[in-house]
Protein backbone atom coordinates (compact mmCIF):
# COMPACT_ATOMS: atom_id res chain seq x y z
CA UNK A 1 0.00 0.00 0.00
CA UNK A 2 2.55 2.43 0.97
CA UNK A 3 4.30 1.98 -1.85
CA UNK A 4 1.72 1.72 -4.15
CA UNK A 5 1.19 5.13 -3.14
CA UNK A 6 4.66 6.20 -4.07
CA UNK A 7 4.43 5.06 -7.35
CA UNK A 8 1.09 6.82 -8.10
CA UNK A 9 2.43 9.94 -6.36
CA UNK A 10 5.37 9.91 -8.70
CA UNK A 11 3.35 8.59 -11.81
CA UNK A 12 1.07 12.07 -11.34
CA UNK A 13 4.70 13.87 -10.46
CA UNK A 14 5.80 13.01 -13.89
CA UNK A 15 2.45 14.05 -16.02
CA UNK A 16 2.29 17.26 -14.13
CA UNK A 17 6.10 18.04 -15.44
CA UNK A 18 5.34 16.88 -18.55
CA UNK A 19 2.40 19.51 -18.75
CA UNK A 20 3.55 22.04 -16.90
CA UNK A 21 7.04 22.20 -18.57
CA UNK A 22 5.82 23.95 -21.61
CA UNK A 23 4.91 26.81 -19.93
CA UNK A 24 7.69 26.70 -17.18
CA UNK A 25 10.30 29.69 -17.21
CA UNK A 26 13.77 27.91 -18.98
CA UNK A 27 16.05 28.82 -16.73
CA UNK A 28 14.38 26.95 -13.82
CA UNK A 29 13.78 24.06 -16.35
CA UNK A 30 17.41 23.63 -16.56
CA UNK A 31 17.72 23.60 -13.34
CA UNK A 32 15.61 21.17 -12.93
CA UNK A 33 16.69 18.90 -15.63
CA UNK A 34 20.37 18.99 -13.96
CA UNK A 35 18.83 18.20 -10.67
CA UNK A 36 16.82 15.25 -11.99
CA UNK A 37 20.40 14.49 -13.56
CA UNK A 38 22.42 14.62 -10.32
CA UNK A 39 19.54 13.17 -8.20
CA UNK A 40 20.47 9.75 -10.38
CA UNK A 41 24.31 10.29 -9.90
CA UNK A 42 24.21 10.50 -6.52
CA UNK A 43 22.13 7.80 -6.04
CA UNK A 44 23.97 5.35 -7.56
CA UNK A 45 27.54 6.45 -5.88
CA UNK A 46 25.07 6.45 -2.86
CA UNK A 47 25.13 2.49 -3.46
CA UNK A 48 28.98 2.04 -3.92
CA UNK A 49 29.66 4.23 -1.14
CA UNK A 50 27.01 4.76 1.25
CA UNK A 51 25.87 1.24 1.23
CA UNK A 52 28.63 -0.98 0.34
CA UNK A 53 30.76 1.37 2.27
CA UNK A 54 33.58 1.42 -0.61
CA UNK A 55 35.06 4.62 -1.28
CA UNK A 56 34.99 5.73 -5.15
CA UNK A 57 35.51 8.60 -6.69
CA UNK A 58 35.90 7.89 -10.28
CA UNK A 59 32.01 8.36 -10.87
CA UNK A 60 32.14 11.44 -13.46
CA UNK A 61 34.60 8.92 -15.82
CA UNK A 62 31.28 6.57 -15.68
CA UNK A 63 29.30 9.46 -16.87
CA UNK A 64 31.54 10.35 -19.27
CA UNK A 65 31.72 7.16 -20.48
CA UNK A 66 27.92 6.42 -20.77
CA UNK A 67 27.54 10.14 -22.42
CA UNK A 68 29.85 9.69 -25.00
CA UNK A 69 28.86 6.69 -26.20
CA UNK A 70 25.02 7.22 -26.23
CA UNK A 71 25.96 10.45 -27.60
CA UNK A 72 27.90 8.43 -30.58
CA UNK A 73 25.58 6.21 -30.96
CA UNK A 74 23.14 8.67 -31.62
CA UNK A 75 25.02 11.02 -33.89
CA UNK A 76 26.11 7.94 -35.89
CA UNK A 77 23.26 6.09 -36.10
CA UNK A 78 20.65 7.49 -34.90
CA UNK A 79 19.39 8.82 -38.45
CA UNK A 80 19.83 4.89 -40.10
CA UNK A 81 17.36 3.79 -37.33
CA UNK A 82 15.05 6.35 -37.71
CA UNK A 83 14.38 5.54 -41.06
CA UNK A 84 14.39 1.85 -40.27
CA UNK A 85 11.20 2.54 -37.78
CA UNK A 86 9.71 4.90 -40.80
CA UNK A 87 6.58 3.22 -40.18
CA UNK A 88 5.94 3.70 -36.71
CA UNK A 89 4.88 7.96 -35.71
CA UNK A 90 7.92 9.91 -35.69
CA UNK A 91 7.91 10.79 -31.72
CA UNK A 92 7.46 6.99 -30.71
CA UNK A 93 9.75 6.07 -33.17
CA UNK A 94 12.91 8.67 -31.82
CA UNK A 95 11.58 8.13 -28.27
CA UNK A 96 12.23 3.98 -28.54
CA UNK A 97 15.78 4.59 -30.41
CA UNK A 98 16.70 6.85 -27.33
CA UNK A 99 15.96 4.44 -24.74
CA UNK A 100 17.90 1.86 -26.61
CA UNK A 101 20.64 4.20 -26.58
CA UNK A 102 20.67 5.34 -23.28
CA UNK A 103 20.12 1.42 -21.81
CA UNK A 104 23.50 0.72 -24.35
CA UNK A 105 25.29 3.83 -23.07
CA UNK A 106 24.39 2.46 -19.76
CA UNK A 107 25.39 -1.30 -20.13
CA UNK A 108 28.45 0.12 -21.91
CA UNK A 109 29.59 2.17 -18.15
CA UNK A 110 28.23 -1.06 -16.38
CA UNK A 111 31.13 -3.35 -18.16
CA UNK A 112 33.98 -0.53 -17.60
CA UNK A 113 32.53 -0.91 -14.02
CA UNK A 114 33.12 -4.59 -13.80
CA UNK A 115 36.80 -4.20 -15.86
CA UNK A 116 37.39 -1.65 -13.55
CA UNK A 117 36.16 -3.26 -10.16
CA UNK A 118 37.07 -6.58 -10.03
CA UNK A 119 41.16 -5.70 -9.87
CA UNK A 120 40.65 -2.60 -7.61
CA UNK A 121 37.99 -3.37 -5.18
CA UNK A 122 40.56 -5.52 -3.32
CA UNK A 123 41.74 -2.02 -2.56
CA UNK A 124 40.33 -0.72 0.72
CA UNK A 125 39.71 3.29 1.72
CA UNK A 126 42.28 5.86 0.68
CA UNK A 127 43.67 2.84 -2.07
CA UNK A 128 40.51 2.42 -3.59
CA UNK A 129 39.96 6.19 -3.46
CA UNK A 130 43.00 7.02 -5.38
CA UNK A 131 42.91 3.69 -7.66
CA UNK A 132 39.08 4.91 -8.69
CA UNK A 133 40.06 8.37 -9.18
CA UNK A 134 42.94 7.14 -11.76
CA UNK A 135 40.70 5.32 -13.79
CA UNK A 136 38.15 8.18 -13.87
CA UNK A 137 40.97 10.12 -15.53
CA UNK A 138 41.87 7.29 -17.72
CA UNK A 139 38.53 6.98 -19.44
CA UNK A 140 38.57 11.24 -19.15
CA UNK A 141 42.29 11.39 -21.32
CA UNK A 142 40.91 8.48 -23.62
CA UNK A 143 38.09 10.37 -24.68
CA UNK A 144 40.17 13.32 -25.38
CA UNK A 145 42.29 11.30 -27.58
CA UNK A 146 39.04 10.04 -29.73
CA UNK A 147 38.79 11.50 -32.96
CA UNK A 148 35.89 10.08 -33.56
CA UNK A 149 33.62 11.61 -30.45
CA UNK A 150 35.49 15.11 -31.36
CA UNK A 151 38.63 14.45 -29.44
CA UNK A 152 39.88 17.95 -27.36
CA UNK A 153 37.33 19.82 -29.45
CA UNK A 154 34.43 18.66 -27.92
CA UNK A 155 31.79 15.89 -29.33
CA UNK A 156 28.54 18.27 -31.20
CA UNK A 157 25.32 17.73 -32.90
CA UNK A 158 23.75 15.80 -30.36
CA UNK A 159 20.46 15.73 -30.86
CA UNK A 160 18.12 17.28 -28.52
CA UNK A 161 15.99 14.40 -26.78
CA UNK A 162 16.31 14.79 -23.17
CA UNK A 163 13.25 16.52 -21.77
CA UNK A 164 12.61 16.46 -17.85
CA UNK A 165 9.91 13.74 -18.45
CA UNK A 166 12.74 11.75 -19.49
CA UNK A 167 14.88 12.55 -16.81
CA UNK A 168 12.25 12.41 -13.91
CA UNK A 169 11.35 8.80 -14.97
CA UNK A 170 15.12 8.01 -15.12
CA UNK A 171 15.02 9.22 -11.70
CA UNK A 172 12.30 7.27 -11.03
CA UNK A 173 14.07 4.34 -12.13
CA UNK A 174 17.13 4.52 -10.27
CA UNK A 175 15.75 4.85 -6.98
CA UNK A 176 13.06 2.02 -7.50
CA UNK A 177 16.03 -0.66 -8.57
CA UNK A 178 18.60 0.86 -5.90
CA UNK A 179 15.63 1.03 -2.98
CA UNK A 180 14.66 -3.01 -4.13
CA UNK A 181 17.93 -4.23 -4.11
CA UNK A 182 19.35 -2.41 -0.85
CA UNK A 183 15.65 -4.05 0.87
CA UNK A 184 16.51 -7.28 -0.50
CA UNK A 185 18.69 -10.08 0.77
CA UNK A 186 21.08 -8.66 -1.39
CA UNK A 187 21.15 -5.47 0.39
CA UNK A 188 21.45 -6.81 3.61
CA UNK A 189 24.58 -8.30 2.39
CA UNK A 190 25.71 -5.47 0.88
CA UNK A 191 25.44 -3.46 3.84
CA UNK A 192 27.14 -6.37 5.88
CA UNK A 193 29.81 -5.61 4.08
CA UNK A 194 30.11 -1.67 4.47
CA UNK A 195 29.45 -3.11 8.66
CA UNK A 196 32.58 -5.51 8.70
CA UNK A 197 33.65 -7.08 5.73
CA UNK A 198 36.06 -10.10 7.02
CA UNK A 199 32.76 -10.49 9.06
CA UNK A 200 30.32 -10.85 6.41
CA UNK A 201 32.72 -13.05 4.78
CA UNK A 202 32.48 -15.45 7.76
CA UNK A 203 28.71 -15.68 7.52
CA UNK A 204 29.52 -17.16 3.75
CA UNK A 205 28.65 -13.65 1.58
CA UNK A 206 30.75 -13.46 -1.24
CA UNK A 207 32.10 -10.05 -0.80
CA UNK A 208 33.49 -9.73 -4.12
CA UNK A 209 30.90 -10.04 -6.25
CA UNK A 210 28.69 -7.92 -4.15
CA UNK A 211 31.17 -5.40 -4.46
CA UNK A 212 31.69 -5.59 -8.15
CA UNK A 213 27.71 -5.96 -8.34
CA UNK A 214 27.14 -2.63 -6.57
CA UNK A 215 30.12 -1.04 -8.89
CA UNK A 216 28.69 -2.18 -11.85
CA UNK A 217 25.05 -0.91 -11.34
CA UNK A 218 26.50 2.25 -9.82
CA UNK A 219 28.49 2.74 -13.14
CA UNK A 220 25.07 1.90 -14.77
CA UNK A 221 23.00 4.43 -13.68
CA UNK A 222 26.02 7.14 -14.14
CA UNK A 223 26.44 6.12 -17.72
CA UNK A 224 22.34 6.44 -18.06
CA UNK A 225 22.85 10.06 -16.16
CA UNK A 226 25.76 10.69 -18.76
CA UNK A 227 23.89 10.13 -21.66
CA UNK A 228 20.92 12.33 -20.50
CA UNK A 229 23.35 15.04 -20.03
CA UNK A 230 24.40 14.80 -23.28
CA UNK A 231 21.30 15.01 -25.20
CA UNK A 232 19.96 17.72 -23.29
CA UNK A 233 23.17 19.80 -24.16
CA UNK A 234 23.42 18.85 -27.74
CA UNK A 235 27.45 18.86 -27.11
CA UNK A 236 30.13 17.25 -24.86
CA UNK A 237 33.60 18.15 -24.09
CA UNK A 238 36.12 16.27 -21.64
CA UNK A 239 36.11 19.22 -19.55
CA UNK A 240 32.88 18.41 -17.85
CA UNK A 241 34.08 15.45 -16.67
CA UNK A 242 37.27 15.74 -14.40
CA UNK A 243 37.74 15.05 -11.06
CA UNK A 244 35.67 17.96 -9.94
CA UNK A 245 32.65 16.46 -11.21
CA UNK A 246 33.43 13.56 -9.50
CA UNK A 247 34.13 15.81 -5.88
CA UNK A 248 30.39 17.36 -7.03
CA UNK A 249 28.63 14.48 -7.01
CA UNK A 250 30.54 12.74 -3.59
CA UNK A 251 29.66 16.18 -2.31
CA UNK A 252 25.56 15.85 -2.68
CA UNK A 253 25.92 12.06 -0.94
CA UNK A 254 28.39 13.02 2.09
CA UNK A 255 26.12 16.62 2.34
CA UNK A 256 22.72 14.39 2.30
CA UNK A 257 24.04 11.57 4.12
CA UNK A 258 26.24 8.30 3.59
CA UNK A 259 23.56 5.25 3.07
CA UNK A 260 20.34 7.01 2.72
CA UNK A 261 18.29 7.48 -0.76
CA UNK A 262 16.20 10.62 -0.21
CA UNK A 263 19.36 11.78 1.25
CA UNK A 264 21.27 11.60 -1.62
CA UNK A 265 18.42 13.54 -3.51
CA UNK A 266 18.46 16.20 -0.56
CA UNK A 267 22.10 16.83 -1.18
CA UNK A 268 21.74 16.57 -5.67
CA UNK A 269 18.86 19.32 -4.62
CA UNK A 270 20.76 21.38 -2.37
CA UNK A 271 24.03 21.44 -4.47
CA UNK A 272 22.24 22.19 -8.04
CA UNK A 273 20.00 24.65 -6.49
CA UNK A 274 22.76 26.42 -3.98
CA UNK A 275 25.08 27.99 -6.72
CA UNK A 276 22.24 29.25 -8.52
CA UNK A 277 20.30 31.18 -5.94
CA UNK A 278 23.66 32.36 -4.76
CA UNK A 279 24.21 33.99 -8.02
CA UNK A 280 23.09 37.46 -7.00
CA UNK A 281 26.70 37.63 -4.99
CA UNK A 282 28.66 38.01 -7.64
CA UNK A 283 32.25 37.11 -6.57
CA UNK A 284 31.48 36.13 -2.84
CA UNK A 285 29.42 33.41 -4.73
CA UNK A 286 32.08 30.44 -4.55
CA UNK A 287 33.05 31.70 -1.02
CA UNK A 288 29.65 31.63 0.63
CA UNK A 289 29.52 28.03 -0.86
CA UNK A 290 32.75 26.91 0.14
CA UNK A 291 31.59 27.99 3.98
CA UNK A 292 28.00 26.83 3.84
CA UNK A 293 29.61 23.41 3.21
CA UNK A 294 32.04 23.80 5.97
CA UNK A 295 28.98 24.74 8.27
CA UNK A 296 27.54 22.37 7.18
CA UNK A 297 29.84 19.69 7.84
CA UNK A 298 29.95 21.01 11.13
CA UNK A 299 26.65 20.62 12.74
CA UNK A 300 25.86 17.42 11.03
CA UNK A 301 28.42 15.00 10.66
CA UNK A 302 26.71 12.73 9.41
CA UNK A 303 24.82 14.42 6.20
CA UNK A 304 21.43 15.72 6.25
CA UNK A 305 19.56 13.26 6.45
CA UNK A 306 22.27 10.45 8.28
CA UNK A 307 21.36 6.96 6.79
CA UNK A 308 17.98 7.21 7.55
CA UNK A 309 15.23 7.35 5.10
CA UNK A 310 12.02 9.71 4.87
CA UNK A 311 9.11 8.41 3.88
CA UNK A 312 5.07 9.03 3.35
CA UNK A 313 4.91 6.63 5.95
CA UNK A 314 7.25 8.28 8.23
CA UNK A 315 5.73 11.56 7.68
CA UNK A 316 2.54 10.57 8.60
CA UNK A 317 3.40 9.04 12.08
CA UNK A 318 5.33 11.92 12.72
CA UNK A 319 2.37 14.00 12.03
CA UNK A 320 -0.11 11.75 14.29
CA UNK A 321 2.22 11.98 17.02
CA UNK A 322 2.09 15.57 17.30
CA UNK A 323 -1.79 15.64 16.94
CA UNK A 324 -2.05 13.63 19.72
CA UNK A 325 -0.02 15.74 21.91
CA UNK B 1 36.41 -33.95 11.85
CA UNK B 2 39.14 -31.40 11.55
CA UNK B 3 42.73 -31.67 10.65
CA UNK B 4 45.29 -29.24 9.71
CA UNK B 5 48.06 -31.45 8.33
CA UNK B 6 51.67 -29.38 8.29
CA UNK B 7 50.44 -25.90 7.94
CA UNK B 8 52.78 -22.84 7.51
CA UNK B 9 51.84 -19.33 7.18
CA UNK B 10 54.20 -16.59 6.76
CA UNK B 11 53.28 -12.90 6.63
CA UNK B 12 55.63 -11.44 4.26
CA UNK B 13 59.06 -12.36 6.18
CA UNK B 14 57.49 -13.04 9.52
CA UNK B 15 57.37 -17.10 9.92
CA UNK B 16 53.39 -16.99 12.00
CA UNK B 17 53.07 -20.84 11.74
CA UNK B 18 55.71 -23.44 11.15
CA UNK B 19 54.54 -26.66 10.51
CA UNK B 20 51.31 -27.17 12.88
CA UNK B 21 49.80 -30.47 13.23
CA UNK B 22 46.05 -30.09 15.18
CA UNK B 23 43.14 -32.46 14.79
CA UNK B 24 39.51 -32.08 16.42
CA UNK B 25 37.28 -35.25 16.40
CA UNK B 26 33.38 -34.78 16.47
CA UNK B 27 31.72 -33.81 19.61
CA UNK B 28 35.03 -32.51 21.35
CA UNK B 29 36.21 -29.29 23.07
CA UNK B 30 39.46 -28.69 21.73
CA UNK B 31 41.29 -25.52 23.16
CA UNK B 32 44.54 -23.87 21.41
CA UNK B 33 46.63 -22.08 24.57
CA UNK B 34 49.91 -19.95 24.29
CA UNK B 35 50.95 -16.79 25.08
CA UNK B 36 50.62 -13.66 22.77
CA UNK B 37 52.06 -14.17 19.27
CA UNK B 38 52.28 -17.67 19.74
CA UNK B 39 50.24 -18.24 16.57
CA UNK B 40 46.83 -18.95 17.97
CA UNK B 41 44.82 -16.50 16.02
CA UNK B 42 46.68 -17.07 12.86
CA UNK B 43 45.85 -20.98 13.16
CA UNK B 44 42.14 -20.19 14.08
CA UNK B 45 42.22 -17.95 10.92
CA UNK B 46 43.79 -20.20 8.71
CA UNK B 47 40.92 -22.68 8.59
CA UNK B 48 38.98 -19.58 7.23
CA UNK B 49 41.26 -18.81 4.48
CA UNK B 50 41.89 -15.52 6.02
CA UNK B 51 46.05 -15.97 6.36
CA UNK B 52 48.56 -16.48 2.98
CA UNK B 53 49.17 -19.92 3.70
CA UNK B 54 52.36 -20.93 1.88
CA UNK B 55 52.04 -24.67 2.54
CA UNK B 56 50.02 -27.52 4.41
CA UNK B 57 47.12 -28.70 4.23
CA UNK B 58 43.71 -28.05 5.92
CA UNK B 59 40.67 -31.10 5.49
CA UNK B 60 37.24 -30.73 7.05
CA UNK B 61 36.30 -34.50 6.96
CA UNK B 62 37.38 -35.19 3.60
CA UNK B 63 37.12 -31.37 1.72
CA UNK B 64 40.59 -29.56 1.55
CA UNK B 65 39.43 -26.45 2.59
CA UNK B 66 42.96 -24.22 1.28
CA UNK B 67 41.63 -25.18 -1.90
CA UNK B 68 38.08 -23.37 -1.60
CA UNK B 69 37.52 -19.40 -1.07
CA UNK B 70 36.75 -17.56 2.11
CA UNK B 71 32.76 -17.47 1.34
CA UNK B 72 32.19 -21.11 0.72
CA UNK B 73 33.92 -22.35 3.99
CA UNK B 74 31.04 -21.07 5.74
CA UNK B 75 28.63 -23.35 3.67
CA UNK B 76 30.14 -26.45 5.00
CA UNK B 77 29.00 -26.06 8.06
CA UNK B 78 31.97 -24.17 9.94
CA UNK B 79 31.31 -21.04 11.99
CA UNK B 80 33.99 -18.02 12.71
CA UNK B 81 33.33 -15.92 16.26
CA UNK B 82 36.28 -13.26 15.13
CA UNK B 83 38.52 -12.25 17.61
CA UNK B 84 36.93 -8.56 18.63
CA UNK B 85 33.28 -9.96 18.06
CA UNK B 86 32.96 -7.82 14.90
CA UNK B 87 29.17 -7.35 15.33
CA UNK B 88 27.80 -5.63 12.37
CA UNK B 89 27.48 -2.48 14.62
CA UNK B 90 24.72 -0.57 12.68
CA UNK B 91 22.51 -3.39 12.50
CA UNK B 92 19.81 -4.70 15.13
CA UNK B 93 20.31 -7.45 17.51
CA UNK B 94 17.56 -8.88 15.46
CA UNK B 95 19.52 -8.12 12.22
CA UNK B 96 22.64 -9.55 12.87
CA UNK B 97 21.24 -12.72 13.99
CA UNK B 98 19.66 -13.05 10.61
CA UNK B 99 22.82 -12.18 8.57
CA UNK B 100 24.36 -15.34 10.18
CA UNK B 101 21.65 -17.21 9.44
CA UNK B 102 22.53 -15.59 5.78
CA UNK B 103 23.08 -19.16 4.12
CA UNK B 104 20.03 -20.89 5.38
CA UNK B 105 17.07 -20.40 3.14
CA UNK B 106 14.52 -22.63 5.27
CA UNK B 107 12.70 -19.57 7.23
CA UNK B 108 11.54 -22.56 9.86
CA UNK B 109 14.82 -23.42 10.50
CA UNK B 110 15.38 -19.34 10.70
CA UNK B 111 12.85 -19.54 13.20
CA UNK B 112 13.88 -22.38 15.25
CA UNK B 113 17.65 -22.01 15.44
CA UNK B 114 16.82 -18.13 16.75
CA UNK B 115 14.62 -19.79 19.31
CA UNK B 116 17.53 -21.71 20.22
CA UNK B 117 19.84 -18.23 20.18
CA UNK B 118 17.46 -16.61 22.40
CA UNK B 119 17.38 -19.61 24.59
CA UNK B 120 20.85 -19.55 24.98
CA UNK B 121 21.13 -15.85 25.62
CA UNK B 122 17.90 -14.33 26.69
CA UNK B 123 19.59 -10.72 26.77
CA UNK B 124 19.81 -10.91 23.38
CA UNK B 125 15.94 -11.46 23.33
CA UNK B 126 15.34 -8.55 25.38
CA UNK B 127 17.97 -6.14 22.91
CA UNK B 128 16.89 -7.70 20.02
CA UNK B 129 15.62 -4.31 18.60
CA UNK B 130 18.69 -2.52 19.97
CA UNK B 131 21.56 -1.59 17.47
CA UNK B 132 24.01 -3.75 17.82
CA UNK B 133 27.15 -1.41 18.18
CA UNK B 134 25.60 0.11 21.26
CA UNK B 135 25.44 -3.11 23.46
CA UNK B 136 28.39 -4.14 25.77
CA UNK B 137 31.28 -6.04 25.83
CA UNK B 138 29.84 -9.53 26.94
CA UNK B 139 26.21 -8.58 25.02
CA UNK B 140 28.32 -8.30 22.22
CA UNK B 141 30.37 -11.40 22.23
CA UNK B 142 26.88 -13.15 23.05
CA UNK B 143 25.63 -11.69 20.16
CA UNK B 144 28.84 -13.14 17.54
CA UNK B 145 28.11 -16.09 18.89
CA UNK B 146 24.94 -16.29 18.64
CA UNK B 147 25.68 -15.34 14.86
CA UNK B 148 27.54 -18.14 14.62
CA UNK B 149 25.23 -20.40 15.73
CA UNK B 150 22.12 -19.10 13.45
CA UNK B 151 24.40 -20.87 10.58
CA UNK B 152 23.62 -24.51 11.20
CA UNK B 153 26.98 -24.72 11.84
CA UNK B 154 28.77 -28.18 13.04
CA UNK B 155 32.04 -26.65 13.99
CA UNK B 156 32.50 -23.42 15.40
CA UNK B 157 35.91 -21.56 15.90
CA UNK B 158 36.13 -19.13 18.73
CA UNK B 159 38.48 -16.52 18.97
CA UNK B 160 39.38 -15.07 22.37
CA UNK B 161 35.75 -15.38 24.18
CA UNK B 162 37.19 -14.13 27.19
CA UNK B 163 38.76 -11.28 26.08
CA UNK B 164 37.76 -7.85 27.66
CA UNK B 165 35.13 -9.15 29.58
CA UNK B 166 34.79 -8.81 33.05
CA UNK B 167 35.42 -12.11 34.91
CA UNK B 168 31.76 -12.95 35.88
CA UNK B 169 30.64 -12.49 32.33
CA UNK B 170 33.45 -14.80 31.38
CA UNK B 171 32.03 -17.46 33.49
CA UNK B 172 28.36 -17.39 32.04
CA UNK B 173 29.89 -17.00 28.62
CA UNK B 174 32.25 -20.88 29.08
CA UNK B 175 28.67 -21.95 30.36
CA UNK B 176 27.06 -21.26 27.76
CA UNK B 177 29.63 -22.87 25.41
CA UNK B 178 29.72 -25.89 27.30
CA UNK B 179 25.75 -26.00 26.73
CA UNK B 180 26.24 -25.66 23.10
CA UNK B 181 28.70 -28.39 23.24
CA UNK B 182 25.97 -30.69 24.68
CA UNK B 183 23.97 -29.99 21.48
CA UNK B 184 26.74 -31.97 19.08
CA UNK B 185 28.28 -28.74 18.49
CA UNK B 186 31.93 -29.24 18.01
CA UNK B 187 34.14 -26.15 19.46
CA UNK B 188 37.44 -25.21 18.76
CA UNK B 189 38.61 -22.38 21.40
CA UNK B 190 41.64 -20.35 21.39
CA UNK B 191 42.43 -18.69 24.39
CA UNK B 192 44.92 -16.89 26.52
CA UNK B 193 42.60 -17.73 29.89
CA UNK B 194 44.45 -21.04 30.59
CA UNK B 195 42.02 -21.69 33.62
CA UNK B 196 39.11 -20.72 31.87
CA UNK B 197 40.08 -22.79 28.81
CA UNK B 198 41.00 -25.82 30.64
CA UNK B 199 37.38 -25.66 32.62
CA UNK B 200 35.13 -26.75 29.12
CA UNK B 201 38.03 -28.62 26.66
CA UNK B 202 38.57 -32.24 26.28
CA UNK B 203 41.73 -31.55 24.58
CA UNK B 204 44.39 -29.15 24.50
CA UNK B 205 47.29 -28.08 22.45
CA UNK B 206 49.67 -25.61 23.60
CA UNK B 207 51.38 -23.16 21.27
CA UNK B 208 54.88 -21.05 21.45
CA UNK B 209 56.56 -19.48 18.44
CA UNK B 210 54.49 -20.80 15.68
CA UNK B 211 55.10 -24.35 16.73
CA UNK B 212 52.80 -27.02 18.84
CA UNK B 213 54.26 -27.77 22.04
CA UNK B 214 52.98 -29.89 23.37
CA UNK B 215 49.20 -31.63 23.65
CA UNK B 216 46.99 -34.23 24.89
CA UNK B 217 43.66 -34.66 27.27
CA UNK B 218 42.80 -31.54 29.48
CA UNK B 219 43.84 -33.45 32.96
CA UNK B 220 47.57 -34.43 31.47
CA UNK B 221 48.20 -30.69 30.12
CA UNK B 222 47.31 -29.35 33.60
CA UNK B 223 49.15 -31.49 35.68
CA UNK B 224 52.13 -30.60 33.15
CA UNK B 225 54.92 -28.59 35.14
CA UNK B 226 55.86 -26.46 32.82
CA UNK B 227 51.68 -25.31 32.10
CA UNK B 228 51.43 -24.77 35.32
CA UNK B 229 54.43 -22.53 35.55
CA UNK B 230 53.68 -20.59 32.84
CA UNK B 231 50.07 -20.33 32.16
CA UNK B 232 48.36 -21.09 35.27
CA UNK B 233 49.93 -19.24 37.76
CA UNK B 234 52.39 -21.60 39.40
Amino acid sequence: MRRNLLTLTILILILFLSVLSKNLDPYIYQILVFFGINSILAVSLNLINGFTGQFSIGHAGFMAAGGYFSAALSVYQGEKLLNILSFLPKDLAQGAIFLVFLILGGLFSAILGLIIGIPTLRLKGDYLAIATLGFGEIIRVAILNLDVVGGPRGFPGIPKLTDITWVTFWAFIAVVVIYRIINSSHGRAIISIREDETASESMGINTTYYKVLAFSIGAFFAGIAGGLFAHYLMMLHPSSFTFMRSVEILLMIVLGGLGSITGSIFGAFILTVLPEALRGFAHLRLIIYSLTLIIMMLVRPSGLIGNREISFYRIFKFLRRKGIN
Amino acid sequence: MLSIKDLHVYYGGIKALQGINLDVKEGEVVALIGANGAGKTTTLRSIFRLTPIVKGDIYFYEINLTKLPSYKIASLGIAHVPEGRRVFPNMTVKENLEMGAYLVKDKKVIEKNLEFVYNLFPRLKERQKQLAGTLSGGEQQMLAIGRALMSNARLLLLDEPSMGLAPLLVQEIFSVLKKINEEKITLLLVEQNANMAFSIAHRVYVMETGKIVLSGPTEEIANNEAVKKAYLGG
